[in-house]
């Protein structure tokens, strides 16, 4: 919509503008769930399992019950509701078995934090321990131990997911394009290899919290800190067999979420004490380090790509095979592989393909969403994997992509054809090469190199990804014009620090014609104030959202019209406005103000028409259709943003230390509503990327047990690691359907990070890196033409051991 | 015990147990719960404000150990109606996203400028090393101090 607007004629769209929330978050005023005290509001705390898969012989509660302040505990036996998103295949409170470390088992509802802790930890649980399954490609072994004996009991999407029972895969994505067999046939070269990376944490500031109070006649109210009002609504009813209308979810102010918030988290074990507890409120905050081990995480990866190319280096043919770790539970981990499975070629075009991606059950944490829903983690590989393929065929590895890249008239893995509209991959990853000087060192890096001794190596990573979300989402936005003539829009997407409510301000603004301090975008989500949005997910916000309220501001401007017209007796197609009334345009003088329609219009003598003016708009993805499950043939993608990363950096070839001296982002946005906003992801995104390219993993012993669940073994980025240079720009290729040619940025700069520095490194010194994140000794080792160490995996804390044998690089010479 | 303290100006004594943590005293006992809770173990900074004059992580200190003590947390940066000028810095450069580091952010900046008016790159960065951000990857809170300092003009967005 309005996409090819010359932005001489915009006002607001694609120009600066202040973010509403920030003078509440610098203040302190900004309230979080973790600040609610409710009147009468119980804490809860939890009994967690010790041990990666047991069985629950016996809990005992009694001591516990006896304690101060201590108002309901509950156990898994006394609940049977299970709870799942595509799968639905978890219980509250562990109940006969427990499926990873650090999983709930027994729940207190105290007077005070202090309290429930005392009880819960005085609560005793017998065990018999079971063989654990960790690695989820023992997972896949004939005698491996089954995580979900019952899987083939258990409900789920049947039109997007296969769960094979009877096995520990929980879903298989099949894609088959072209004649794979013809493909490799024809190649001069095929090279083959296996990449891999761990499961990592969201770490959002503000860990999981919730407050629920189960009032008479079971109506429920929820606070969450949660990305998705309705999905939280929807899964909760669904598990509980409540109403809609029984149940409201208010979201306030919510410390981040990164995907880790986008479904249902610790609601219904609030709910369910509440309930017992007679209906007090109940809150339960996660620790930080239940962060790490009863909440979700990212899914580790192992992907194996095998590639034919051309004697030219065209890419003839690619069979992909992903294995992603899901732990414990299906949550969005079998969502992230289908994504991951249509997209999983990156932004190349391959005429014949195969891609098979499997969800693996493992007793670990379970996975979910993270931000790049499984592309930072397949992308890792596959940008890797073309810059392998390109140095063992002697190609540079930036030709190699532009080569094979995306251009209008290809056809991505699903059949879909790629249009002008569509974006610009080619352009993204020449103007990151241009701004990092690829290919060769500039005066001052050859006099750096000569000073420090260290070498600078430089490579880039291209990205895709489109919203992972059901062909038919929808949202709508609603627009309330107050008595004065300022306008709330009420919508249930959240910002959550993205920016998007900054953006959609704008646009409403713009549509409107009404300066932006007449735009207020209500913060707080609520479901029983707020019109349907399906979550706050997959980076498509801002291009839902956008058209919806570009849609409800037209819906409130032909209402206000409407009125106008009456009052003014003249045609609508006469009529003008400006910030403040509609008037004739043949006519000015002769008009009516908004504040004097906005709740309804008094005509002199007292007679009223019109009434409250709301604006309603209402957008649904459109095109979009089910992929076939055999041949993964279909139309997924509402829209795909693309992008690349250009990445310097310097290494010290004796030790594997390395320095990023620059980082160069550039994606193809659409058009940047507002560019303070998009720089603010860009960079925030390439920083997360770094973390999970650096350091970033969880790392557990041979029994399972998580040994970094907190920030001093499990580090994350700090002010200190960012590179000495960021820059970041955006190529503007307007989306056709995008609100006012918009398509989302948000997830996309995090993708492809690693990438970009396993490439420069490999540049830099040769080191053919495998696995991330890349650590130092990781660097020294590949150096030393030494296999990669899996620790991830260990035989105790503090030795390491590979956990599974991994396929050997291989190379084949086809032909001649 | 009975503690007394001044917080942002205002005098306060409470009875408080010894084992509590100053961070929970002043979100609870005071009902400023500006100041956040990332990780109750002194790693992430969410926590900082300062008191007698330097910044620290208020889950690591008990609150009896602030008995005396002057105080300062985000409630007390503004001056009525007037943001400050770190907060303006912040504002006018996007250096706040989700907004749960923020007021730590502040505090930590707050008492760098306080010994350092014009701190080099390096020295900001070391100065807020000890709050984590997960949201901006750090360089807008870096050119909002530098901006504020003299340093730097608004980082901008390339269009190609």
């Amino acid at each position: 919509m309005f996409e090819n607007m010359d932005s001489a004629n915009l006002k607001f769209v694609g120009k600066e503008a202040d973010r509403p929330d920030l003078v509440e978050k610098l203040t302190g005023e900004a309230t979080f769930v973790s600040d609610m005290i409710l009147p009468g509001m119980l804490y809860a705390q939890l009994k967690k399992s010790p041990h990666a898969r047991a069985k629950i012989k016996k809990i005992d509660t009694g001591k516990a019950a006896k304690m101060p302040g201590v108002r309901a505990i509950l156990t898994g036996e006394e609940l049977d509701i299970h709870i799942g998103l595509y799968i639905v295949d978890k219980y509250i409170l562990a109940k006969g078995e427990v499926r990873h470390y650090g999983e709930a088992v027994a729940a207190v509802a105290a007077d005070s934090p202090e309290e429930a802790r005392a009880a819960a930890d005085a609560i005793e649980v017998d065990y018999e321990l079971l063989p654990p399954v960790l690695h989820h490609m023992d997972a896949l072994k004939p005698d491996a131990p089954l995580v979900h004996p019952e899987l083939g009991k258990y409900s789920y999407v049947k039109a997007a997911f296969s769960p094979q029972p009877g096995t520990n895969i929980a879903n298989i994505t099949k894609i088959r394009k072209g004649d794979i067999e013809k493909g490799f046939e024809e190649s001069a070269y095929i090279v083959e290899r296996e990449y891999s990376c761990p499961s990592v944490q969201h770490v959002p500031m503000e860990t999981h919290v919730a407050i629920a109070q189960w009032g008479f006649g079971d109506k429920v109210n929820i606070w969450t800190s949660a990305q998705s009002p309705f999905t939280v609504r929807n899964l909760f009813c669904m598990a509980f067999g409540l109403s809609h209308n029984q149940v409201r979810v208010q979201i306030p102010y919510v410390g981040g979420g990164f995907g880790g918030k986008a479904g249902i988290g610790v609601e219904p074990l609030c709910a369910v004490l509440s309930k017992k507890a007679g209906g007090r409120p109940v809150k339960f905050q996660a620790s930080r380090e239940e962060e790490f081990s009863l909440l979700p995480c990212r899914c580790a990866l192992n992907y194996r790509i095998k590639t034919g190319v051309s004697e030219e280096g065209k890419i003839l043919a690619q069979k992909m095979e992903m294995f992603w770790d899901s732990g414990a539970y299906a949550d969005y981990a079998v969502n992230v592989t289908r994504a991951s499975g249509y997209s999983a070629s990156g932004p190349y075009e391959i005429p014949n393909a195969t891609v098979d991606a499997y969800t693996i059950y493992t007793n670990k944490p379970y996975g979910t969403a993270y931000r790049g829903f499984g592309h930072v983690e397949f992308h890792w590989a596959i940008e890797r994997h073309m810059e392998l393929v390109a140095t063992a065929i002697g190609l540079d590895p930036l030709l190699f992509r532009l080569k094979n890249a995306l251009r209008p008239g290809s056809k991505t893995l699903t059949g879909e054809t790629i249009l002008p509209s569509t974006g610009n991959v080619v352009k993204c990853i020449e103007e990151a090469a241009r701004r990092i000087h690829y290919g060769e060192l500039t005066k001052e890096e050859k006099e750096r190199e000569a000073r420090t001794g260290w070498k600078i190596g430089k490579g880039v990573g291209a990205l895709q990804k489109a919203p992972a979300m059901p062909s038919f989402t929808a949202t709508a936005v609603v627009l309330k014009m107050n008595e004065n003539g300022t306008v709330i829009a009420n919508l249930a997407l959240t910002d959550y620090g993205q920016g998007t409510y900054t953006s959609l301000r704008q646009i409403i603004a713009e549509r409107l014609g009404f300066p932006l301090e007449k735009v207020k975008i209500a913060f707080e989500s609520d479901t029983d104030r707020d019109p349907y949005d399906w979550q706050t997910v997959a980076s498509k916000g801002l291009f839902l959202s956008g058209n919806a309220a570009i849609l409800a501001a037209e819906d409130l401007l032909e209402k206000a019209y409407a009125v106008a017209a009456e009052i003014l007796r003249a045609n609508p197609r006469d009529l003008a406005h400006d910030g403040d009334r509609i008037y004739l345009k043949h006519k000015p003088e002769e008009g009516v103000s908004f504040a004097s329609i906005a709740i309804g219009y008094a005509f002199p003598n007292g007679n009223g028409i019109g009434g409250p003016l709301i604006g309603v708009g209402r957008y649904i993805a459109q095109g979009l259709s089910n992929l076939d499950k055999e041949s993964g043939q279909g139309h997924p993608a509402v829209d795909w943003t693309y992008g690349a990363h250009g990445m310097v950096v310097e290494v010290n070839e004796e030790s594997g230390e390395y320095h990023v001296l620059h980082v160069v982002s550039v994606y193809d946005v659409g058009k940047a509503i507002n560019p303070d906003m998009v720089r603010g992801q860009a960079i925030g995104g390439m920083m997360q990327g770094l973390g999970t390219a650096i350091c970033e993993g969880y790392i557990y012993d041979k029994d399972g047990h998580l040994l970094n669940p907190n920030f001093t073994d499990n580090k994350i980025p700090t002010a200190k690691d960012l590179p000495m240079k960021v820059e970041c720009a955006v190529v503007e290729t307007p989306q056709i359907d995008g609100p006012y040619g918009a398509r989302g940025v948000a997830e996309h700069s995090m993708i492809s990070v690693a990438a970009a520095l396993g490439n420069a490194v490999q540049k830099a010194t040769g080191a053919e890196i495998t696995h991330m994140p890349i650590r130092f000794e990781d660097v020294w080792r590949a150096l030393q033409d030494k296999e990669p160490i899996d620790n991830w995996i260990t035989k105790s804390p503090i030795g390491s051991c590979r956990s599974a044998p991994e396929m050997r690089p291989g190379i084949i010479r086809n032909k001649g | 015990m009975r503690v007394k303290l001044v917080v942002n100006g205002q005098n306060y004594e409470r009875d408080c147990p010894e084992h509590k943590t100053l961070l929970k005293f002043i979100r609870e006992d005071l009902g400023l719960a500006g100041t956040k809770e990332g990780c109750g173990m002194g790693e992430c900074g969410a926590c900082t404000i300062i008191m007698n004059g330097r910044a620290v992580n208020s889950c690591m200190v008990l609150a009896v150990e602030a008995d005396g003590a002057n105080i300062q947390t985000i409630e007390g940066e503004a001056s009525g109606a007037s943001l400050s000028d770190i907060q303006k810095a912040f504002e006018k450069h996007h250096a706040v996203q989700c907004g749960f580091c923020t007021p730590g952010m502040v505090m930590s900046v707050k008492e760098l400028l306080s010994d350092n008016p014009k701190p080099s790159e390096a020295q900001i960065k070391e100065a807020i090393e000890g709050n984590f951000c997960r949201c901006t990857g750090y360089t807008q809170i870096i050119e909002a101090v530098q901006d504020l300092t003299g340093g730097k003009e608004k980082g901008g967005l390339d269009r190609v």
